[in-house]
């Protein structure tokens, strides 16, 4: 098992320095610079040039690949060219605020997927797949901006329980102050999960109840809790798999709903960044985003070669 | 048989604390959580800003000039500044932390300031000419230990004609430019001025100091986190004529605009910046009140004139400017914008006469088409470069296509290229990207209050190719004249000439809509890209 982990954690490196290249040439295909979002329209053309200069956006493409390289190696991501802030501490920030509500979100939008997965795949063909069925096509159809838009509208507007946007003070959630703001949210964010994983688990579950080891099982007069513990066995590499790209699409991939409930995130960072031009700090987040996404399917993995060990080979 | 037994127990033990939290969650979200302790309490305006983050709390603040109006001259001050109570005309500059100041008579190129006495920064240390030598340097000086390069880059921009300061007491500085630049003391409302002591005391680190800023403002910063910026009245503010009324002031960074109009409704804000047009008619309704205040700002097209494109015929260019339905773009935006015939409005001093008066005029549009050679309309289509967001734009895709439909009614067949904001810059500025070729007109917004971005956009060389010697020749003119009384003659000559030689076609000035909750008070709708905080005030 740590032999394949190993393996798996060398194997990344490559995977994390192609993530970098095409990162940094993506960025670096985006039309103009930071200059152009600081100089007004129309103001003499060298201070254009005397910018880009400043910030060292003069240099030959792959010098300024290597030099990047060569900051990130020692730790350091730079300084934001639109606040002066050391982009460091900017995303370490953004990552926990993202995590604070991304983590709590999985949890909930898993634990509810597998719950009406299970059930629905239990009940096949009854009223009660139809309602779990309908749910989880639901979380997977609504648009979450949308779902977070409502949400508001009830929640903020209509009854003024809780706040339509913001984060509440900053640090670990232990109060009422900071849960308030993160109810919506979460809830917004757990929508997709569940969806995808119920319709996961529910096929899964399916497939595994139709195999005959299972007939076999019942055969033997094996019901209840061991027979369960077989199908989620069998049915756990797949769901796993669906749970650790769900994650990472949560933490990167929440733009919209962290600017509807102007949620101080990395979605956030990264539409901030990209709207401003603020190329160090585009680059940084996405590879940050990358890594975790990485890091993420190795747990995955890992976790799937615990579960069953063919996967180790 | 036992599991059997359990079974109910089990869910027992379950169901109790899940209806436990679940009684709590209730109690807690059904209870009124903004409930405050009983008492007087201080008078906090939280304003939601229409920025994607904080602006930069270091005296020199990002997000453009919405950080500037905001984390900018409340809390730091220029030499001189706008006169943000003036409302019956644009704001002129007026003296601020320099008491007085005139051009040297024998070099144009030198200005001398006299520095006001007895002001001191919020963390206690004087104000005096070195104070405004060293924030010089920070800004132009990158040898100086204090320099900032992303300061830097923005105030170079501004300032592009500084060339130099010096101290000649503690009292007096003088200023240089590389150019006589009459209008000198407008650009200098940008460079805001910080206390050097605090920065050392920061360690000498720009991202320190702006944790714990201080600067000679009527609000000083209390603190800052990543979601907002609280202000606080300086009790010790030097103009004791224009001290807050307010206690303090708590901004917030919400660059989208249903975040605003939501935070504003659930009562998480009093003030909110630029609410969507379709919300001003519910919001009214409600209780709510939307104030406008006629901004420095006109959304355009910018026309290029080079040989090949249809603009390089002046008619052409009037003639755009009567294929624009300015009323129906007012109509769209619910009232939250003034048509606009060019740069400045009828009745400003620098008006002047010009001869057309342009309004919606399919047929003179036709006619001036005709005379320019276009018997049936122009017969290729205009191409407009545009972007849904970016500085200014408002709301640019559903305002051009109303353009769209009023100008081929009057012979032009507009085509819109829509770019993202960033790019849209980086076209304009390479004219000669393939992706520029056949666009003859740029949509942007602009500002028309500071004299530097009329230069900046018509001045030869320009991004629209726009050189004409007798325009030239009055700008010149303005920018070398030092005699007040001659200012505003020059002016309304070169703003006639202009308008009626159309290097523009101007559709809507903005008027800036905000959103207040009831209990604000004392609005100063300044003619201005910026505002007058110290007259705001909460009523109990």
């Amino acid at each position: 098992m740590l032999q394949f982990i190993l393996r798996r954690i060398v194997q990344t490196i490559p995977i994390l320095f192609g993530v970098s290249l095409i990162t940094f040439a993506l960025v670096h295909l985006m039309p103009g610079t930071i200059a152009d979002s600081l100089v007004p329209p129309g103001a003499p053309a060298h201070l254009r040039d005397e910018i880009n200069r400043i910030y060292g956006l003069d240099k030959p493409l792959w010098e300024q690949y290597f030099l990047w390289l060569k900051q990130l190696l020692s730790g350091n991501f730079g300084i934001s060219l639109v606040t002066g802030r050391p982009i460091g501490d900017e995303l370490a920030a953004a990552l926990f605020n993202s995590l604070k509500i991304t983590s709590i979100a999985a949890v909930v939008g898993f634990s509810l997927g597998t719950l009406f997965g299970v059930l629905a795949a239990l009940n096949n063909g009854r009223w009660p797949d139809k309602v779990f069925s309908l749910l989880a096509i639901t979380g997977v159809s609504v648009p979450p901006f949308w779902f977070a838009i409502l949400l508001v509208a009830v929640f903020a507007f209509t009854l003024n329980w809780l706040p339509a946007q913001g984060m509440g003070p900053e640090g670990l959630p232990v109060s009422w102050a900071q849960w308030r703001h993160m109810i919506l949210p979460i809830a917004t964010l757990s929508l997709i999960p569940m969806g995808v994983v119920g319709r996961v688990v529910r096929a899964a579950t399916l497939e595994v109840l139709s195999q005959e080891f299972v007939t076999a099982l019942n055969a033997k007069g094996l019901t209840g809790p061991v027979v369960r513990e077989h199908i989620a066995r069998n049915a756990a590499p797949t769901v796993l798999a669906v749970m650790g790209l769900q994650f990472g699409h949560l933490i990167g991939g929440s733009i919209l709903v962290e600017t509807v409930f102007n949620w101080p995130g990395t979605g956030k960072l990264l539409n901030l960044a990209i709207f401003s031009g603020d190329i160090p700090t585009i680059q940084a987040t996405v590879l940050v985003l990358s890594v975790v996404f990485v890091m993420l399917n190795l747990a995955v993995d890992a976790a799937q070669a615990a579960i069953d060990p063919r996967m180790r080979r | 048989m036992l599991a059997a037994e359990r079974t109910p127990m089990k869910s027992a033990r379950w169901l109790v604390p899940l209806l436990a939290c679940a009684a709590v969650l209730l109690i807690a979200i059904a209870g009124n959580p903004r409930a405050r302790p009983s008492g007087p309490e201080p008078k906090i305006l939280r304003i939601a800003m229409n920025t994607g983050d904080l602006p930069t709390t270091t005296g020199a603040p990002t997000q453009g000039l919405e950080g500037m109006r905001f984390a900018g001259y409340p809390v730091f001050e220029p030499l001189v500044m706008w006169d943000l109570r003036v409302t019956d005309r644009p704001p002129g500059v007026i003296p601020w932390l320099a008491t007085d100041w005139a051009v040297d008579p024998a070099d144009h190129n030198r200005w001398i300031f006299h520095l006001r006495r007895g002001v001191t920064f919020h963390d206690g240390a004087p104000f005096d000419a070195d104070v405004v030598v060293w924030n010089f340097r920070r800004f132009f000086d990158p040898k100086a230990p204090q320099y900032e390069a992303s300061a830097a880059a923005v105030a170079k921009a501004r300032a592009s004609v500084l060339k130099g300061w010096e101290k000649i007491d503690d009292h007096t500085v003088a200023i240089t430019t590389t150019t006589p630049t009459s209008y000198f003391p407008e650009i200098l409302t940008s460079v805001l001025l910080v206390s050097p002591a605090r920065w050392r005391e920061a360690g000498g680190d720009w991202h320190e100091f702006a944790r714990r800023p201080a600067g000679t403002g009527a609000f000083r910063v209390e603190a800052v986190d990543r979601t907002v910026i609280r202000l606080r009245r300086n009790p010790h503010y030097w103009n004791t004529a224009r001290s807050a009324k307010l206690d303090g002031i708590d901004l917030y960074a919400m660059a989208e605009p249903t975040t605003r109009i939501a935070a504003l409704r659930s009562g998480e804000v009093d003030w909110v910046e630029n609410p969507p047009a379709d919300a001003i008619p519910f919001l009214k309704r409600n209780g709510y009140q939307v104030v406008t205040s006629p901004m420095p700002h006109v959304w355009a097209y910018f026309l290029r004139v080079t040989p090949d494109s249809p603009f390089h015929d002046v008619r052409v260019r009037q003639a755009i400017n009567y294929a624009m339905d300015r009323q129906g773009i007012v109509t769209l935006l619910n009232g939250a914008a003034q048509p606009a015939k060019s740069f400045w409005k009828p009745g400003d001093v620098r008006y002047g006469h010009p001869v057309n008066d342009y309004r919606y005029d399919p047929a003179t549009s036709l006619r001036l088409l005709r005379d320019a050679g276009y018997p049936h309309g122009l017969p290729t289509p205009v191409k407009v470069l545009t972007a849904p967001v970016a500085s200014g734009q408002m709301l640019s895709l559903p305002m051009n296509e109303l353009l769209q439909q009023s100008a081929r009614k009057a012979g032009f067949k507009l085509e819109f290229v829509v770019v993202e904001g960033n790019q849209m810059s980086a076209l304009y500025n390479n004219p000669k990207s393939p992706k520029m070729a056949a666009v003859y007109a740029v949509n942007k917004g602009y500002n028309t209050g500071e004299m530097t971005y009329l230069y900046f956009w018509l001045y030869p060389p320009n991004l629209a190719a726009y050189e004409d010697p007798v325009a030239k020749r009055m700008m010149d003119a303005y920018r070398v004249n030092f005699d007040p009384t001659k200012e505003t003659a020059i002016l309304a000559t070169l703003h006639e000439r202009l308008v009626d030689d159309a290097p523009m076609a101007w559709v809507v000035h903005d008027v800036n809509p905000r959103a207040f909750s009831p209990n604000v008070r004392g609005y100063t709708p300044a003619q201005s890209w910026y505002t007058d905080l110290t007259t705001v005030d909460l009523a109990r």
